[in-house]
């Protein structure tokens, strides 16, 4: 029988802030044909906006030169081609920041940067959120507006040579996507083997996620090697089968149980995972572990991808003041309930209705939810509030800080914090109305 | 008895919005049917009623055998404006395996 072909795609990036020595690994040691790095969540390219907005030269991921600094060498020299959703609001600038390193390391490199996910220009307001069902005017100032391309927005650019293909806003399971259909010669057609690459690319677009990261509890689902977690790998057939597995000697697990929680991570509907490239069935997944740390991945499927695209929308939502401090011991909790009392009523003017109070330490993130686990030795109070100046937002940590000398007996340990925060919302626009392009850069 | 669901299961929780994503999968793949009859979106919203405003969804997952709960308004407004400390209910699966169920 005629062996299937195969390709290996590594995930050596979850998320923007993800470690950077898996990748490395991944490129060295896994033999993989790909690599991708999956490097931007809801808001980041509204974050990556504001500081485009203040230098033209950025507005790409800030970790973007300390991981091509590491990776152009590995991946030059192993013939690997590198998909990353890191030019986040300017993939441009990221690409001349990829050849000013290549050319600092001598290496000879094809970047293409692909663009057309910013549709800020062509947003009215009156477009309604799919949220809230009110129209995008109704919240504060837009900052960003950014459509999810899909894999049709990459294929170009591997179909030109690029080694590099850096984008802004891309379909998670999409970078992924793009590879497969490059080497496989799949189109919008195959929509069958479109939905089973689309579960391969949800499979692997968190990294460590399906390799025992945010899955080990230490009793009960042990994880061995955690602190040397490796990123997967898939091996992906061209009948869409995929095998998830991990380099050799890296710490982590592939299991049925891990890959079953990753398969349902973030999903709204498992009979339409919906991306610009299909609608994904994954009630027809089948899972089977064929040996340690490899588990086979088959059945899946699709149907039409949608006509819309989803658009991020990022708006300021204002600025957020926090405060933190500290009671143990005897009465703690009435100290700290004494202390929330104090600070609810100084602030009463600047925040009349719209004052958090946490208890950390007593339930704060599960309010409702068993009441019968012991209370703890010590609480942190913490207060948080939403305000239109960083002035007024501040005036929160500031009053936490004074029941230092101003509070409850024994309060220590005070945090405070302002924070600009960006919200985001999403609309609907037509696809054919979106327009993808890349340019290529070389050293 | 009545058991706790981390005896029988475990979780894992995801976001979009303010929507709550909460999966249930036995340990025990023969578990399925009972989690089945005894998890239904009725009781999950009970047992989360303090933080799940809206509807809750049950999808069954024969496949993988596992359940996939869809939590409407549970994330403060969502992750990017809500003054939760864990904005996104990472935390989440916990507050879902604390459920008790007659086992």
């Amino acid at each position: 029988m005629k062996e299937l072909k195969k390709i290996r795609i590594g995930a050596g990036a979850g998320f923007s802030g993800d470690r950077l020595e898996p990748a490395e690994i991944l490129a060295r040691k896994g033999a993989i044909n790909y690599l991708v790095l999956e490097c931007l969540a809801e808001r980041t390219i509204a974050l990556a906006q504001k500081r485009k907005l203040a230098d033209p030269s950025k507005g790409y991921d800030p970790l973007l030169e300390r991981r091509m600094e590491i990776l152009l060498p590995v991946i030059k020299e192993k013939g690997i081609r590198l998909i990353t959703n890191m030019g986040a609001a300017n993939a441009i600038a990221a690409s001349q920041k990829i050849i000013d390193i290549a050319v600092r390391n001598n290496i000879r490199v094809k970047v293409a940067a692909v663009t057309g996910d910013d549709v800020l220009s062509r947003i009215t307001g009156n477009e309604t959120t799919l949220e809230s069902g009110k129209p995008l005017s109704s919240f504060g100032k837009i900052i960003s507006a950014n459509a999810y391309l899909g894999a049709d927005s990459i294929l170009p650019a591997l179909e030109a040579g690029a080694d590099v293909v850096i984008t802004g806003r891309v379909a998670d399971p999409s970078l992924v996507v793009a590879p497969l259909m490059h080497e496989f010669g799949w189109t919008y057609e195959d929509t069958e083997l479109i939905g089973k690459a689309t579960v391969t690319g949800h499979l692997m677009e968190c990294a460590g996620q399906v390799t025992g990261g945010y899955f080990a509890d230490g009793v009960k689902k042990v994880v061995p090697g955690l602190e040397i977690l490796g990123h997967p790998f898939a091996d992906v057939y061209e009948d869409g089968t995929s095998v998830i597995g991990k380099v050799e000697g890296t710490g982590g697990l592939i299991s049925l149980a891990t890959v079953k929680e990753q398969l349902l991570y973030e999903v709204l509907n498992p009979h339409a995972y919906l991306t610009p490239d299909v609608s994904a069935d994954f009630t027809s997944v089948s899972l089977n572990q064929i040996s340690e740390d490899r588990v086979k991945v088959s059945g899946g499927g699709g149907s039409s991808k949608p006509d819309q695209l989803k658009v991020s929308v990022g708006y300021h939502a204002g600025f957020m003041g926090e405060g933190e401090i500290l009671y143990a011991g005897t009465f703690a909790m009435e100290r700290a309930e004494m202390a929330a009392g104090i600070i609810s009523l100084r602030l009463k003017g600047a925040f009349p209705d719209n004052l958090r109070i946490d208890y950390i330490g007593r339930h704060s993130g599960h309010p409702g939810i068993s009441q019968d686990h012991p209370a703890s030795y010590e609480v942190r109070l913490r207060i948080s509030g939403m305000a239109d100046s960083a002035d007024i937002a501040a005036l929160i940590g500031e009053e936490t800080e004074a029941l230092y000398t101003n509070g409850p007996s024994g309060g220590g340990g005070v945090r405070k914090s302002v924070n600009e925060i960006i919200g985001v919302q999403s609309i609907l626009m037509d696809r054919k109305s979106i327009h993808p392009s890349f340019s290529v850069f070389e050293s | 008895m009545k058991t706790k669901l981390y005896n029988i299961a475990h979780s894992r929780a995801g976001d979009k919005g303010n929507t709550l994503m909460l999966s249930l999968i036995p340990f025990e793949e023969s578990d399925y049917p009972a989690l089945i009859e005894k998890v239904t979106a009725e009781k999950v919203k009970e047992h989360l009623k303090s933080i799940v405003k809206g509807k809750v969804i049950r999808y069954e997952m024969p496949n993988i055998s596992s359940l996939l709960f869809v939590c409407e308004e549970a994330l403060s407004g969502g992750v990017t404006t809500s003054l939760a400390i864990d904005p996104h209910g990472k935390t989440l699966n916990y507050a879902l395996l604390e459920m008790e169920v007659e086992w």
